[in-house]
């Protein structure tokens, strides 16, 4: 065995760093789905009926679907009446403050590198934070009302904001549009609400951390970000869980809608547990994002970096339904050892002088398997439409692959479309080229990864952008060799 | 400097090297010349440390230490440096950032201090005018969409760079016209010190012409046949490789 080969194998048995289990007592629905199961998560939200009957609609429909099987990746039959389908922190009120929070979970935050205390939070970032099924502390929520802006969970917003949840709940993404949004879209249990006003710019990074803690839960959490008129929000999402032998199902739903002249930013760092190095356990990430360009001038981009989850299935895509109106999507996808993922955009051009583009970069290791999925679609009224994208793979090793499917639809002959592809090695050549410049083979693949992710990590904003370029390092130790 | 004692190795069960015998001192410029086939890059990569190749016997000694010991890194980080005859491309990684990093790395493993950024952009500023190398080529990505010329330059250009003990340089003349052959030998003439041994690799004598050897050996089938003074490169030039083979199988 080589020296490298050595070292390789001694960083790849680094552990997932988040993978520790919070001790806390939980409130759990009973196992399995049916009618009650929601009835049950809608008494304990004490949602208003409208709610109850969106669920109850959403499930009748899923109950008529079958799983789809299109996708480029390959996983065991899910059993879907034996997940939990809600889980909870038990409190005895809802915390009104970060004080009545329990301390527990404040470590849990801690830990991961998420203070939720306001006086010791980075400036500039408020966070919500999920736990399991609910949200467990919004912070920044005064400061952010002076504003007029809403931020806080799905949960209270229904209850609060129930004109803003009739109007825009469901309007991207409609509660049976797939398998996986409609089963999101009847047991959905929290999630993050924000809501901009006209003319505002949100003076801080907003945020929501995610965190999958009880064992045999699914996490099915649902946001919904508006941004009015001329309204400008970056929001960001990071999502950890625990280790375990046993794969757990996320399935969510995220919204996004901007009006007239408005902007959304919406990156994701998603570093669900991977499974171990054979492939045991590891997040079922089944996602669906997509955004509404329902303005004119309006803009909506996509940073994602995924460098977890067992199975990432996502396609963050825009609707460019306003005239003049932008999408973007830019992503890294990161598969090591069995990791599998299935990931891509649609940019539905509707509006004229529509602008699109996508810029993605898959990263295969160990035997992961990196697919691009995407397609571009221009219609028939979308005068002018423009769309640029960029698909290029990075291999590590040779038992990995990477896959392309990108597919286009035009209507309109007026518009423009480029695309380029492009698949590379990292080469033994080009680590010992490094190494005899005096690299060791680890910092080589790094510094070859990151210079390949720049265009993406360009997008991101500052501190998320060291964490994402840190994370990919730890993703791909002992890929080499 | 350089001490090599009856090397051997091979690739896959072909013996390539079959007992080369070498000692370099400091300051000196040592010429391997050989026909194709005859072992000389394969020397090169194993005294870098390529792991394509196995040593399956004797020792090379460089300033005191096992050589064939250290990872290829840490001999870099001695100060040991390969221009390779192929230079490999890099996408999304600048020359200069390869450089401050490998730079970095060999200060911190000599006990100094890391360069900081500062201090390291006006050391290459300085190296990029001796090597008479464009400024725009060392922030573009390794050697990507470089010519023939451009990429050997580079190489000349990173070992002013890395200021290393012991340089190699392998076939470092190959696929250049003459203009080229003249500023590459240029920029390794400056770099020619006391302190400082060069190895230079090569088919043909005329970048001897440029880069007067101190000694020049001829490696036929795996081991060091003849060695002598720069005027057997000019002997090998005109008599061909053909007069070394006739020798030997005479012997």
């Amino acid at each position: 065995m080589s020296t490298s080969t050595k070292t390789i194998q001694d960083l790849t048995e680094q552990e997932y760093k988040y993978g520790f289990v919070t001790d806390i007592e939980s409130e759990t629905v009973p196992r399995g789905l049916s009618e009650a199961t929601i009835r049950l998560i809608s008494e304990k939200k004490a949602e208003p009926d409208f709610m109850l009957e969106w669920r109850l609609k959403a499930y009748r429909h899923w109950l008529t679907m079958v799983e789809p099987t299109w996708h480029n990746v390959h996983y065991p039959p899910i059993d879907y009446q034996n997940i939990i389908y809600y889980s909870a922190p038990k409190q005895k009120t809802a915390p009104k403050s970060l004080e009545e929070v329990d301390p527990e979970l404040l470590k849990t935050y801690a830990k991961l590198g998420i203070p939720l205390a306001e006086q010791k939070m980075l400036a500039g970032v408020a966070v919500d934070a999920v736990f399991d099924s609910v949200s467990v502390a919004t912070t920044f929520k005064a400061k952010l009302a002076e504003l007029g802006i809403i931020f806080c969970s799905f949960s209270e917003a229904v209850l609060d904001h129930p004109d803003l949840i009739r109007k825009y709940l469901g309007s991207v993404v409609p509660y049976s549009d797939n398998f996986f949004a409609t089963l999101n879209s009847a047991v959905f249990s929290d999630g993050s609400f924000v809501y901009i006003p006209k003319g505002v710019r949100c003076p801080m990074e907003l945020s929501t951390y995610f965190r999958i803690n009880a064992m045999d839960t699914g996490q099915f959490e649902r946001t919904l970000i508006i941004a009015d008129e001329g309204a400008h929000v970056s929001y960001l999402e990071g999502c950890t869980a625990p280790i375990r032998d046993t794969n757990q199902l996320h399935a969510a739903v995220v919204e996004l809608v901007t009006l007239n002249d408005a902007t959304i930013k919406y990156s994701t760092v998603q570093n669900w547990y991977p499974g171990d190095k054979d492939g045991k356990g590891g997040i079922y990430n089944f996602v669906t994002k997509r955004g509404r360009c329902l303005g004119a001038n309006s803009k909506i981009s996509w940073t994602q970096v995924e460098t977890g989850s067992a199975i990432t299935w996502k396609y963050p895509s825009c609707i460019l339904q306003g005239d003049n109106s932008i999408g973007e999507f830019y992503s890294v996808a990161v598969t090591n050892n069995y990791q599998q993922a299935d990931t891509g955009t649609k940019m539905i051009h509707i509006g004229k002088n529509t602008r699109s583009t996508i810029v993605t970069k898959g990263i295969s290791a160990g035997h992961g398997q990196n697919t691009y999925r995407g397609l571009v679609k221009i219609l028939k009224g979308a005068a002018n439409a423009r769309n640029y994208s960029q698909c290029d793979s990075l291999l590590i090793g040779d038992k990995c692959g990477a896959h392309t499917f990108p597919y286009i639809e035009v209507k309109n002959s007026t518009s423009r479309l480029e695309h380029e592809a492009s698949t590379s090695k990292i080469g033994e050549d080009q680590i010992f080229y490094c190494r005899q410049r005096g690299i060791s083979t680890e910092d080589a693949v790094n510094m070859i990864v990151n210079g390949f992710c720049k265009e993406v990590f360009r997008e991101l904003p500052m501190e998320f952008a060291v964490e994402a370029q840190k994370l990919l390092g730890v993703s791909l130790e002992g890929s080499v060799g | 400097m350089l001490e090599i004692k009856n090397l051997r190795a091979k690739v896959g069960d072909r013996e390539i090297l079959k007992g080369i015998n070498l000692t370099v001192k400091p300051g000196e410029v040592h010429a391997i010349m050989g026909p194709n086939g005859s072992g000389k890059s394969t020397l090169a990569q194993v005294l870098a440390g390529r792991d394509t190749y196995e040593v399956t016997g004797g020792e090379a000694t460089y300033e005191g230490k096992d050589l064939l010991d250290m990872d290829p890194e840490e001999r870099a980080r001695e100060g040991l440096f390969l221009a390779f005859q192929y230079p490999v491309e890099i996408p999304g990684v600048s020359t200069t950032y390869l450089l401050r990093a490998g730079l970095n790395a060999a200060r911190k493993h000599q006990g100094l201090e890391e360069l900081d950024a500062m201090d390291f952009l006006s050391l290459v500023k300085e190296k990029a005018r001796l090597v008479e190398m464009d400024e725009s080529l060392m922030n573009r990505s390794v050697n990507e969409g470089f010519s023939g010329g451009e990429k050997k330059r580079n190489e000349i250009f990173q070992m002013a760079v890395l200021q290393p003990k012991l340089a190699i340089l392998d076939e470092t003349d190959s696929g250049l016209d003459i203009d080229a052959l003249k500023i590459v030998a240029q920029g390794v003439n400056k770099l020619r010190g006391a302190d400082r041994a060069i190895i230079v690799v090569t088919h043909y004598q005329r970048l001897l012409n440029y880069i007067v050897p101190d000694k020049v050996h001829v490696l036929y089938e795996g081991r060091i046949v003849k060695s002598g003074g720069k005027e057997l490169a000019l002997e090998l030039e005109d008599k061909g490789y053909s007069w070394i083979e006739e020798k030997v199988a005479n012997a």
